[in-house]
């Protein structure tokens, strides 16, 4: 299943691409990218697990950029 | 951003006032530019301290507030100032050019339709053209862009296509055509009806192409995202050694030398530059190429595409029009012109080749199915089939060979489909199909482009393709192939190309899905309204002309000596500031501007990959 969503706030390049690398070490993920300039997160993960990844992208989230709001697309 | 740009104008007055007043009191000197520092950095302390208990360290504000409280206690204070503001003064530059480039790419992508105007009964409404579907009448007014591909029921219009395809020429569109979402309605009124649901629709596809395009890496965006996982750590480790070693080992040397050149490193230790810069090409190149016609689906195709040694065209379809018209008829034996023409139109009756379609069209009348029966295709010769009752061959020379039918063998003009009745030779057909109007200008461009080989491979029979390459002006020509042939040719073109060159096939997207996805690039033709040829292709030019792909090879040129440059760049001065830094032969104004001046000219020199007016 893809999920797609909006990354309000996102303005590190650099910070993008960490994300994009932590959200790919979840559980259930089989691919995640982070388009830094339409600054939207797609996730392509296993659908059983899909509550919980995302629940953990939220965190990665918060973690990597306090003032980014992840915000479905 | 009103509240940072007076939060750098202020701090700048109080820093430039502490710079020039000579006070001759130390602590109100020290005063000032901490008031100042506070001014310009509060928030990026503040930023770096909760990051900390955060359990994250080492991100841009901690390493930048290090180095500016650092260069105060080793009692360089207008370093400290000044780092922090230009520090704030490139993030604000940053995020403006982010902003901006932002917007330029929406406004590149501007093809999504806000609405749809439905007709429930008799009144007509508003409504998202997600919720619209199949089979719904929508009514597309003067000025207003296409929701949904559809097709016309009522009304005549110039429809501009050129978000699409780059077409600047408007097309005109009755009852019976075939409209598609995107292109926006010039003069009439369209009253149509819907055949995709939104999802399915061509704005729709293209968007998700154009946004997913980035998924897809080059080698120099890996390279750039492997290079920034180890920069930062391996930059500040050398900081902390530079800070603790040498004043430890070498006599005489003074720990705060050696702490400002450490806190120099930490200035140039992010690899901003380079995560933006890179992708921002890319994304531009891709964008810009999109607005020519040019669907790119990768970063890593558009890189492939500057390395295209070889190219291979399929000739139906693609240099020429597809289009077959019957030329000549030549009846043998008992049959007159019409008799023949007739067996032939119902022997592949039910076949869509090209040629199969001209038959039918110049025999103008109705098929009646019943007088058909036991229709068999034989892939590359042609067809078999009962019509009235006798066994009928249609098809090429290798057909007649195959069932040992006599045939005409003399020079023919064009393609030329034999006919046998119960195995006795009937007569040939002669079709032609015309060449497009820049078939030659593509081949011709691509040669200046540098393509060192262009080769022709088709189905069509050898004299007729020998022509057209020789007109053209190809290098080879591989002439009566049968699909599973063109496999094996292109391996053969595989072996002759150097190890970083790649190979480009060119093709309509019908019958050559294999070789598309052979070959190093797969570029379709013709893709709007086409789905298998954007799934099976890599690179899709939405118009039939083959001159757009030196096009796409102009942008990916552009693209990629943008990129390189700024990787040269970027790096280049980075390693020059570390290195003159270490020895300590720069001050941290140097690394200032190594760090936010290189970014936001990496950036302002990525801009220039979206502007691909002047490339043609």
């Amino acid at each position: 299943m893809k999920k797609k969503f909006i990354l309000e706030g996102l303005d590190c390049a650099n910070c993008a691409a960490k994300i994009e690398n932590a959200i790919n070490k979840v559980d259930g993920v089989k691919e995640a990218t982070v388009n830094f300039l339409t600054t939207k997160l797609t996730i392509d993960g296993e659908d059983e697990k899909m509550p919980a990844i995302i629940r953990a992208a939220e965190e990665i989230i918060k973690k990597i950029e306090p003032d980014t709001v992840m915000k479905k697309a | 951003m009103k509240k940072r740009i007076w939060r750098i104008i202020i701090g700048a007055v109080v820093f430039i006032a502490a710079f020039i007043v000579d006070l001759d009191i130390e602590w109100l000197e020290i005063a000032l530019f901490a008031a100042g520092y506070i001014v310009v950095g509060g928030d990026v302390v503040t930023k770096a301290i909760r990051n900390i208990f955060k359990g994250k360290m080492f991100d841009e504000n901690f390493l930048m507030s290090i180095a500016t409280i650092g260069a105060f206690f080793i009692g360089e204070y207008p370093e400290g100032v000044a780092v922090m503001l230009f520090y704030q003064i490139g993030e604000l530059f940053q995020s403006y050019a982010v902003d901006k480039s932002r917007k330029s790419i929406a406004s590149l992508m501007d093809i999504r339709p806000d609405y749809a105007n439905v007709k429930r009964g008799d009144e007509l409404v508003k409504v998202d053209p997600d919720e619209v579907h199949v089979g719904d009448i929508i009514v597309i007014k003067a000025g207003e862009k296409i929701p949904l591909d559809a097709r016309v029921i009522e009304g005549n219009s110039l429809v501009d296509t050129s978000a699409l395809t780059g077409e600047s020429v408007p097309r005109e569109v009755g009852a019976g055509s075939e409209i598609l979402s995107g292109c926006i309605n010039i003069n009439g009124v369209i009253t149509a009806e819907v055949t995709k649901e939104f999802e399915e629709s061509t704005v729709s596809k293209i968007l998700d192409l154009v946004e997913n395009a980035s998924s897809k890496k080059s080698r120099s965006e890996q390279f750039i995202t492997k290079f920034a996982r180890f920069y930062t750590p391996a930059v500040v480790t050398v900081a902390v050694l530079l800070a603790i070693v040498p004043p430890l080992v070498i006599s005489g040397a003074s720990f705060s030398d050696w702490v400002y050149r450490a806190l120099s490193f930490l200035v140039v230790s992010c690899p901003c530059a380079l995560v933006i810069s890179i992708p921002l090409s890319f994304f531009g190149g891709i964008g810009g190429a999109s607005r020519k016609g040019v669907l790119v689906k990768g970063g890593n195709f558009l890189e492939a595409l500057a390395q295209t040694e070889i190219i291979v065209f399929d000739k139906t379809g693609t240099l020429t029009k597809g289009v077959f018209n019957v030329q000549e008829i030549h009846p043998v034996g008992e049959y007159s012109k019409e008799e023949l023409l007739e067996l032939a139109a119902y022997a592949e009756s039910y076949s869509n080749h090209p040629i199969s379609l001209s038959l039918k069209r110049a025999y103008g009348k109705e098929i009646d199915n019943r007088r058909i029966s036991d229709v068999e295709e034989i892939s590359g010769h042609g067809v078999s089939a009962t019509v009235d009752g006798k066994k009928v061959l249609a098809g090429n020379t290798k057909l007649m060979e195959k069932k040992n039918i006599v045939y005409y063998k003399g020079e023919l003009t064009g393609t030329a489909v034999h006919i046998a009745v119960d195995n006795q030779y009937a007569g040939y057909i002669i079709i032609a199909d015309e060449v497009k109007e820049d078939s030659k200008q593509a081949i011709e461009k691509l040669k200046a482009a540098n393509v060192k080989q262009t080769v022709m491979l088709t189905g069509d029979n050898k004299n007729v393709s020998e022509k057209v390459a020789r007109e053209l002006g190809f290098d080879k020509v591989y002439a009566e192939l049968l699909p599973g042939d063109k496999v094996e040719r292109l391996e053969e073109l595989f072996a002759q190309k150097s190890v970083k060159g790649k190979l480009a096939f060119v093709g309509d997207g019908i019958n050559d899905a294999p070789v598309l996805a052979r070959a190093d690039i797969g570029i379709a033709m013709g893709g709007l309204g086409s789905d298998a040829a954007i799934e099976a292709a890599d690179i899709v030019i939405m118009t039939d002309e083959p001159s757009k792909i030196a096009t796409a090879m102009k942008v990916s040129k552009n693209t990629l000596k943008i990129a390189y440059q700024n990787i040269f760049f970027a790096i280049g001065i980075k390693m020059a500031v570390l290195i003159l830094s270490a020895i300590g032969l720069t001050t941290m104004w140097a690394a200032i501007f190594a760090d936010v001046g290189v970014t936001v000219i990496a950036i302002l020199n990525a801009f220039r990959a979206l502007n691909i007016k002047n490339l043609e």
